[in-house]
């Protein structure tokens, strides 16, 4: 029914990925020394895809828009990372990660892709043991577990509060390592501008040197992207600044589809906004839902007080305290998934019994796991959690409970791509959080890190051959092929557009204005009328980005503000197309809720019958509508049912 | 608990166009600044204020703005991260600052971190050092079982304050010999701390210091200013640690 291959391999679920390794090519290792491939991001994916590719013999290039590879924003993910150990003896396995993966994900997600992400993840523990990365440990000298929402067993390995950081760090001293060695050219402080496709083959990208502000050309075989998600389309969210969505936005002006870009996920726990001076928010782990609960008042007058700051939380007593997430979901409790948590907290905020003065804040709660099991235990668990909190907001939380919001966290949605994590053009691929191939419509806690590294270290290094084994007798791409220069035209004409603008208004005044616009109508709650209405002042806000937008500085020097500029252009489009897309996913479905959609108890309700299917949109030029393509989802092993956490 | 509001600050910064350019600081005055609201939050209505004036922005490293990438790197008032302690630039709050106050906010002052433009510096230096040998050299794949080899809970947790590291640079900001050695010894205990590590430890740590050395970073007097300034605590206990390793290490030539 579709153009869309997802080479799926045939065979039983469990011995898919065995039959396809064994039936892709391979590249000798003579014939790797003359292959280069270009890497986009040095996340967990790009870092690991690199630092493995260069150890296999890849010429490979790596290049991140960060001062040093360490510092991408995988760092800053902190509760764990899951892998089917079963080292608890609970009854964990390789099937029921796969399972939990697909039903936390709602049923929009590849079996056959979740099954290997499952599959591998036991080797991405072991590997991170090996490159020295210190997770925690027992007594015993054996490695620690905890648990994580949306699961029922405890196979969520961490160090301390910085899992992400440790990760990171571990992928990044392999990368150093083959950097040291020759092996990967290292070219930080770059950004990735466009990619140059070459009769229908990825062969190249052109990147501006970030120091110099010079527009440069580099040439590859293949090309990797590995550039996170979009997040940051909503201004506020727990990304780092500089996250974009603009390569990934690049690869898809050239032909690569965009699939289910409307699944986003919005935390529950993070730090509440406050006043209009904020330019990011912060995220408390998703592991202090292990310890803490999840409360307001159970009567409104007592969340009116504390919302004019009359009482403080200690004055609420226990009997008069909803633990909603309790109440509502008694056999998953605190631990249920991210979307629900979200959903319930919004629902309680709306209803008025939200707790800040804003009324735009539920509390978690340590008091009960100190009573129980001292403080010491807590801090070692979640010390820097409680120090960082602490300083944002000048609270103690070993004595008052914390406040916590839904915020943008993560997109499942991202760069469609086939088994082999290749995109719709030939010799591109999309690994990490750009790809959308395993959290369908909601990820579960500590399912990214184990997403990022399978594919970096144990994924793509295979799949990547059977592409580039055809490719051997092809000489170094040529940069000065006419499309290379057409593509560094393109790129400058954008830049000096930008500047000509002269304008009078910030490239924040706009940002700030599209992040309400997603929030308020493609953010936690969407209908209909309110994504036409998204759609078409997106549009309003895009006209005038590029009536009245004033960047300043030189294009051939240092100049935060005109890649700020060029990140917020390709964001207009970004969000544009995920309220298209919410607004054709006309049900409700994990991180994406309709409120046509919903059951009598204002859970989000599946449409199966009509969206088992992932939603890919084809490019088609400027001012032009994008086509949607559908790959139509089979379950061949899961039954669908709804989701019940309860 | 609403906020205070600061009704006027006045920042005092370094500006500089670009590392061959020379450099001079500048004052611009601002008003209405949430205590509540991070440094680097005043530092973006600052520069979205200077936009509006057509003033090229203050162009300052940040990223995550959580306080672990390490990309933040501003000394204010004569302290890397500010007056603050256990944190980050852009963990920095305004209610660390009083009304009227002038807030001096300069570059990170080291020969092996030259400015690159304005409050921007280039710590690519670190990075040297780290490929010199801050590293396990283990391939993908052929590892054993993650719980082959037990480590004692203690080692772990000692390896892991060491790993805690962000790279951000503050040891050498804050050393008045431009001192790299709270820096380097973190990644040398990290991995010395574990078995995996053991392994390579004498050579990583001569590999390592003798990079160290070329690059132009001073050397260790003991004043103990990087672990007193360091966002992430990391104790000068490493250093101790370091110099054993390296010691053994030229002994053992």
């Amino acid at each position: 029914m579709s153009i869309l291959n997802s080479k799926i391999p045939e065979g039983p679920l469990a011995e898919k990925w065995g039959n396809h390794k064994g039936a892709i090519k391979v590249v000798s290792p003579a014939n790797k020394r003359k292959l280069e491939i270009i890497v986009v991001g040095t996340g967990l994916g790009g870092a690991s895809a690199a630092a493995s590719l260069a150890e296999l013999g890849y010429n490979v290039k790596a290049f991140c828009y960060q001062d040093s590879p360490r510092r991408a924003h995988s760092i800053a993910a902190q509760g764990g990372i899951n892998a089917a150990k079963n080292y608890q003896n609970d009854n964990d396995s390789v099937y029921r990660l796969f399972y939990d993966t697909i039903k936390g994900g709602d049923y929009r997600s590849r079996e056959a892709n979740v099954y290997r992400l499952a599959e591998v993840s036991p080797n991405i523990i072991d590997q991170c043991v090996a490159q020295g990365v210190p997770f925690g440990r027992e007594y015993g000298g054996l490695l620690s577990n905890r648990s994580f929402g949306g699961v029922l067993v405890s196979r969520t390995f961490y160090a301390r509060g910085q899992t992400g950081q440790q990760l990171l760090i571990g992928a990044y001293q392999a990368l150093n390592r083959q950097i040291s060695m020759g092996n990967v050219e290292m070219y930080s402080r770059h950004e990735m501008l466009d990619v140059v496709v070459i009769n229908g083959k990825a062969r190249g990208i052109i990147a501006r040197d970030l120091v110099t502000g010079k527009i440069k050309r580099f040439g590859a075989h293949a090309v990797v992207v590995a550039t996170g998600g979009y997040g940051n389309v909503f201004f506020l969210s727990t990304m780092a600044m500089g996250s974009n969505g603009s390569a990934a936005w690049q690869c898809y002006k050239k032909g690569a589809f965009m699939a289910n870009p409307c699944f986003v996920q919005i935390h529950p726990t993070c730090i509440p906004v406050h006043g209009d001076q904020q330019s990011k928010l912060t995220l408390m782990s998703e592991s202090l839902r292990n310890d803490g609960r999840v409360w307001v008042p159970k009567k409104k007058e007592d969340a009116v007080k504390l919302q004019k700051g009359e009482i403080g939380p200690n004055d609420i007593k226990d009997e008069d305290r909803d633990f909603y997430l309790e109440r509502r979901y008694p056999s998953y409790g605190n631990l249920v998934p991210r979307d629900i948590a979200s959903r319930a907290a919004k629902e309680r905020c709306d209803a008025g019994f939200g707790v800040n003065g804003e009324g735009k804040a539920v509390f978690l709660d340590f008091k009960y796991s100190i009573d129980r099991l001292g403080k010491k235990v807590i801090e070692a668990r979640y010390g820097n959690l409680f120090q960082m909190y602490e300083k944002i907001t000048d609270v103690d939380p070993y004595k008052e409970p914390m406040m916590i919001y839904p915020a943008i966290h993560y997109a499942m949605g991202g760069t469609w791509v086939d088994y082999n994590l290749m995109t719709t053009i030939h010799g591109l691929y999309s690994i990490g959080e750009s790809n959308f191939s395993d959290h369908g419509a909601n990820r579960l806690g500590a399912s990214a890190l184990m997403q990022g590294l399978a594919d970096g270290y144990f994924i793509l290094p295979y799949t990547i051959g059977d592409y580039l084994a055809d490719e051997i007798m092809v000489p170094k791409t040529n940069v000065n092929a006419p499309e290379f220069e057409e593509a560094e035209k393109a790129v400058t004409e954008r830049i000096e557009k930008l500047f000509n603008i002269k304008g009078s208004k910030p490239v924040d005044y706009f940002y700030k204005k599209l992040g309400q616009v997603m929030w308020d109508y493609v953010g936690m709650s969407r209908d209909a009328e309110g994504l036409k209405k998204a759609i078409k002042l997106i549009q309003e806000i895009r006209e005038d980005f590029w009536k009245n937008v004033k960047v300043t500085g030189e294009m051939n020097n240092l100049n935060p503000e005109l890649e700020k500029a060029g990140r917020v252009a390709d964001f207009f489009d970004i969000g544009e197309l995920m309220a298209r897309d919410a607004l054709d996913r006309n049900e409700s479905c994990g991180g994406h809720f309709r409120e046509e959609s919903a059951t009598e108890e204002g859970e989000a309700k599946r449409n199966d019958e009509l969206f088992t299917y992932v939603s890919c949109w084809e490019y088609k030029g400027e001012n032009k509508e994008p086509v949607l393509h559908k790959e139509e989802l089979k379950f061949e092993n899961i039954k669908l049912s709804q989701r019940s956490y309860k | 608990m609403a906020d205070k509001i600061l009704k006027k600050l006045n920042i005092k910064v370094w500006r500089q166009n670009r590392a061959s350019e020379k450099g001079k600081f500048e004052t611009y005055t601002i008003e209405n600044i949430s205590q509540g609201s991070s440094f680097l939050e005043m530092m973006d209505i600052l520069n979205n204020e200077l936009i509006e004036k057509g003033v090229d922005p203050i162009a300052f490293d940040h990223d995550c703005r959580e306080g672990i990438c390490g990309t933040c790197s501003l000394f204010i008032n004569g302290r890397p991260h500010g007056p603050d302690t256990e944190v980050t630039t852009c963990q920095l709050h305004m209610r660390k600052f009083n009304e009227g106050e002038t807030i001096t906010v300069e570059p990170w002052r080291a020969r092996a971190f030259p400015v690159i433009k304005d409050l921007i510096v280039d710590r690519s230096a670190f990075e040297k050092i780290l490929q010199a040998g801050g590293f396990i050299s283990v391939n993908t794949g052929g590892v054993p079982d993650g719980n082959a080899i037990s480590i004692a809970y203690e080692d772990a947790e000692e390896s892991m304050d060491a790993a805690a590291c962000i790279g951000c640079g503050a040891c050498v900001a804050a050393c008045k010999n431009s001192s790299a050695m709270l820096f380097v010894s973190a990644k040398v205990s990290h991995l010395a701390k574990l078995p995996q590590g053991r392994v390579e430890a004498k050579k990583r740590a001569r590999n390592m210091v003798a990079k160290m050395d070329e690059l132009g970073f001073g050397g260790c007097t003991n004043t103990g200013a990087c672990e007193a300034e360091c966002p992430k605590s990391i104790s000068i206990l490493n250093i101790a640690r370091m110099n054993r390793e390296y010691l053994v290490a030229r002994f053992s030539e």
